[in-house]
């Protein structure tokens, strides 16, 4: 029998990565949260431009365990937890792998700033568990993960980073382009980098500032370059919330993709939804951070590839 | 056609006319954003790179590529000049796409000639290539200098290090991918 030497390997790795998992349960439980299951399969995930879903008979697969977690929340729930695989068609690459591992929380009577700060306790408390430090050591760098961290609006980082302004690299449809090419790849070096306050336009699930209608509540996560996690201070407005997703539902009909129904059941109970924010931390980057892994395929044990 | 999704190192795609060969591909999604698949490219005519970065919903014309068995004939001013051993059509290379392989090139020689529509732009020669010695100094028996190579220099003008005892003259043989003598030819 041959046996499968690589796989055998990356026994460190998978045992970092355990670990890593209970700290993450360990630190949401002190703080009072509920962790909580929500289905992997359902009939209608959030129809958002640039993320596919895998069909599943008639249903999908989860690409993110969102609706059902704010579902949770119109119905009282005030803090929640949850570690679950999600699906994400076609997207591979070293750091992207079409089944992943994401962690989710959310907090009813919170905003985006909030969640900065639960990302910086929760990033120092893994230090800690998994270095004995507040330092990680990743790409050649050590990086200090006591707070505080860099924060920087989109706006000002188009300007510093790409000389263009986000709306100008919206209107010439270079926005994501820019992200990519210039602007990621700097993020998160000398301390995590939160990138916040979106243009509108890209602001999916989260909550428009009052004071400033072409600005949505959002924010990234990087370090290293690397995109560690997504958060919304959430919309909680039923009738904005089908206006934007009947825009992107007939923007994919408009390209051609996939059929995806209104997820009416979520749409329903928005309405009850008390003001919280959200956010989606994808583990497999984060067992990278802390095991110093090159690609994604080093933190899981099989990627899709060796099935 | 190929799409988006089935970039990867290695594949061949026709580019503004020309031949181009992936040779190295990431894919990067910045949160919520489209798919973008960066790729650096190197031209197979005349081996410039360049960055591309594509969306997924494009889509690449495959590049016509074709290898055929042919023999080399005769060098004119900067052009090799091969022919199709069955169609005895023949085809002309310049110096550059020739590359290093010029080095062991001699009449009659059989190569495998890569086609880009009717345009020759690579060559692969066979592994051993038999090469006459048009010089090198004579072995000095008794010589105690311990050297156990020296210069020569082949037909082709190629010059490499050989044995001590092979002699103007002789027949080596000399192996293409590393341009080294491998073993004289007997008798």
């Amino acid at each position: 029998m041959l046996a499968n030497w690589r796989l055998a390997r990356k026994q460190p790795m998978l045992r970092a990565r355990a670990r890593l998992v209970q700290e993450i349960r360990q630190f949401f439980i002190a703080g009072g949260y509920l962790e909580v299951e929500t289905p992997l399969r359902i009939p209608a995930p959030a129809p958002e431009s640039h993320i596919e879903p895998i069909p599943s008979l008639s249903w999908f697969l989860q690409t993110s365990p969102e609706l059902c977690m704010k579902r949770l929340l119109a119905a009282g729930y005030e803090r929640l937890f949850q570690i679950c695989h999600c699906w994400r068609d076609g997207e591979r690459g070293g750091q992207h792998l079409p089944e992943f591992t994401m962690l989710e929380w959310y907090r009813a009577q919170s905003d985006y700033r909030d969640l900065m700060i639960d990302c910086e306790g929760l990033l120092v408390t893994l230090a800690r568990a998994m270095t004995g430090a507040t330092a990680v050591a990743f790409r050649g760098r050590i990086f200090e993960l006591a707070p505080p961290w860099e924060r920087l609006s989109v706006r000002a980082a188009f300007q510093r980073y790409c000389g263009m302004s986000a709306d100008e690299a919206l209107r010439l449809d270079l926005f994501d382009e820019l992200m990519v090419e210039k602007i990621e790849p700097q993020l998160g070096w000398g301390t995590p980098t939160f990138i916040y306050d979106y243009p509108a336009c890209r602001g999916a699930l989260s909550r428009l500032k009052a004071d400033e209608p072409d600005t949505a509540e959002r924010f990234e996560l990087y370090l290293g370059g690397v995109e560690l996690a997504n958060a919304f201070s959430e919309l909680t407005d039923p009738l904005e919330q089908r206006r934007r997703f009947v825009a992107e539902r007939d923007y994919r009909a408009a390209q051609g993709r996939l059929p995806l129904p209104l997820p009416e059941p979520f749409l329903a109970e928005l309405a009850s939804m008390p003001p919280a924010a959200g956010i989606a931390l994808g583990i497999d980057r984060l067992v990278m951070l802390f095991c110093d892994a090159e690609s994604i395929d080093d933190v899981v044990a099989f990627p899709p590839e060796e099935l | 056609m190929y799409t988006v999704a089935d970039l990867k190192k290695g594949l061949k795609v026709t580019l503004d006319g020309d031949p181009y060969i992936v040779i190295a591909f990431e894919f990067s999604k910045p949160g919520k954003g489209q798919a973008l698949y960066r790729t650096k490219l190197r031209n197979m005519i005349n081996g410039t790179t360049l960055d591309r970065t594509y969306r997924s919903g494009e889509s690449f014309e495959p590049a016509q590529l074709e290898e055929r068995q042919m023999q080399y004939l005769y060098k004119e001013d900067t052009h090799y000049t091969f022919m199709d051993n069955q169609t005895y059509e023949q085809v002309q290379m310049s110096e550059d796409s020739v590359g290093d392989a010029k080095n062991f090139m001699i009449d009659n020689l059989p190569v495998d000639i890569l086609l880009y529509g009717e345009k020759a732009i690579g060559v692969t020669l066979p592994n051993f290539v038999n090469l006459r010695v048009v010089q090198t100094d004579p072995w000095v028996k008794g010589d105690t200098s311990g050297s156990d190579s020296k210069p020569a220099v082949l037909e082709t003008g190629y010059t490499l290090r050989v044995p001590p005892f092979i002699e103007e003259g002789e027949l080596i043989v000399v192996d293409t991918r590393s341009g080294e003598y491998s073993t004289r030819v007997k008798g």
